[in-house]
């Protein structure tokens, strides 16, 4: 598995062999507080990174979640339709939200590492 | 709710506890006011319904009117019956244009010599301009801006302030008076905007961090934040001003007539009595009604709401998700002929229809002490 790559909209990235998981950060988790409900992309759905793709509601808000990359939407994580909490319990684990094809792989790279993004988020307070 | 996160925020006499306590700060009616503590809005809303919350409304308005005449005064800008109130009782009243809409939702209370207000954040610098500018000789307004006024609410609440402010417990709903708790001059109406029994707690500003940390020291008191406060009046059915009822709404329309004096209704000589007789007589054009979306995903306020045709009928005015509820729950505006409870509609959420059900609010029991 290789290492988790990170977005200035605080999703995390992470490729897994043919495709690759995305999902939000615990600082987002945070920022949102209890989520109740995930509206997923249907699978198949082509993106263009930057776009809004998922739409994460807590108990006060609705938010949208972005693509962190270019791709294909090939599978959406089924447990957060039950368990929406999973998103703020397990963020960086079982509350991922879909997983794609990215189009083209460089992109992930090029997004900010783990040290990275802990400065962009210190860089935010 | 309406946040801003303007320049120039003003702070309640309790901004720097709230920093103490983790409050993350919003904007909110032009004041920095925390939305949530660490706990989280699901937390501090259970909490609430289960034992004892302690919200800061220091934002709201908060005033008195004195002398001769004081009640007739305000009857000429309300509906409400504010000559019957007896002393030590607390009304909900709404402040009405001519033309029958809702200038404001508030509450008046019989203080024996005086009649005090309280009104909302967002709307008091034109309330009490309003009420000042229509005072006869004799009358006057006094505003409070050196109180501050604190919500304790939750089945918890009376029972541990009562060892502090003997005499509370013997309250009903709505009873109101003054009390001295350890020096503090505190004006303690047996209310709020949770559905649960609770109260509201008037005490001078200078005073109010050393009270409230008091409060938060009382068995089972915990701090919530707007975003509590905000699911649990939902829950509960009640309106939040400039969202469920504007100037455009009216009190049959919002479904409020029972806040209007029944002798209002035979002299209908308050400001927009034409509209209020019209709609009591021939039905409004719209209703305000409870609203449960089937599955888990929240409506929001200004979500359209459709017919099975697809024909816009009405619009969401609050909705969120009820953590009592542990399911979707919204009110807003429809057509009347769907107003009845259990008519079906569809909920245009991101242009996707929610399937949803007029129901009854409120959506969890109130626990008023009656």
């Amino acid at each position: 598995m290789s290492e988790m790559r990170f977005s200035k909209d605080h999703e995390w990235i992470r490729s897994d062999g043919d495709g690759a998981t995305v999902g939000i950060t615990d600082h987002a988790q945070n920022a949102l507080g209890d989520v109740v409900f995930v509206d997923l992309p249907e699978v198949g759905r082509v993106v263009a990174a930057g776009e809004a793709c998922a739409v994460v509601e807590s108990v006060k808000a609705a938010s949208d979640i972005y693509a962190p990359v270019s791709g294909k939407i090939i599978e959406v994580n089924a447990a957060l339709t039950d368990d929406p909490g999973l998103v703020n319990r397990e963020p960086s684990a079982g509350g991922w939200f879909f997983r794609m094809e990215p189009a083209d792989a460089g992109e992930i790279s090029a997004l900010m590492d783990e040290g990275a993004y802990h400065s962009f988020v210190d860089s935010l307070a | 709710m309406v946040e801003s996160q303007s320049e120039s925020l003003a702070e309640t006499p309790l901004a720097a506890l709230h920093r103490e306590l983790g409050g993350r700060m919003v904007g909110f009616a032009g004041y920095a006011l925390p939305v949530q503590y660490p706990a989280g809005i699901m937390a501090e809303h259970l909490h609430c319904r289960s034992a004892a919350a302690l919200f800061d409304v220091s934002h709201m308005g908060q005033a008195e009117l004195r002398g001769e005449g004081a009640a007739a005064a305000l009857e000429a800008l309300t509906p409400a019956d504010v000559a019957g109130l007896k002393p030590g009782r607390q009304r909900y009243g709404l402040l009405t244009s001519p033309s029958g809409g809702i200038l404001d939702d508030f509450m008046f209370a019989n203080l024996g010599d005086r009649i005090f207000l309280v009104v909302n954040a967002s709307r008091k610098e034109h309330d009490f301009g309003h009420i000042a500018a229509h005072l006869p000789q004799g009358v006057t307004l006094h505003r409070h801006e050196d109180r501050a006024l604190l919500a304790l609410q939750g089945p918890g609440a009376v029972p541990a302030l009562a060892a502090l402010a003997p005499g509370l417990a013997a309250f009903s709903f709505m009873g109101i008076g003054s009390f001295d708790i350890g020096g503090v001059n505190a004006i303690i109406s047996r209310s709020g905007y949770t559905g649960e029994d609770g109260v509201e707690i008037s005490v001078p500003a200078d005073q109010a961090e050393a009270f409230a940390r008091r409060l938060l020291a009382l068995p089972g008191v915990m701090p919530a934040g707007l975003g509590a406060r905000d699911s649990l009046r939902l829950e509960a059915g009640l309106c939040l001003y400039g969202s469920d009822i504007d100037e455009t709404t009216s009190a049959v329309e919002a479904g409020l007539v029972w806040s209007i004096g029944k002798r209002r209704r035979m002299e209908w000589n308050f400001p927009g009595a034409d509209r209020v007789r019209e709609e009591l007589a021939n039905g409004p054009k719209r209703l305000r009604v409870g609203i449960r979306p089937e599955g888990r995903q929240p409506a929001r306020g200004h979500t359209p709401i459709a017919d099975a045709d697809g024909a816009v009928i009405g619009e969401v005015t609050s909705g969120g998700f009820g953590p009592s509820v542990g399911a979707p729950v919204a009110m807003g505006y429809v057509a009347r002929p769907f107003a009845e409870d259990g008519s079906a509609l569809d909920l245009m959420v991101r242009g996707k229809a929610v399937p949803a059900r007029v129901a009854p609010m409120p959506f969890t029991p109130h626990r008023y002490a009656r």
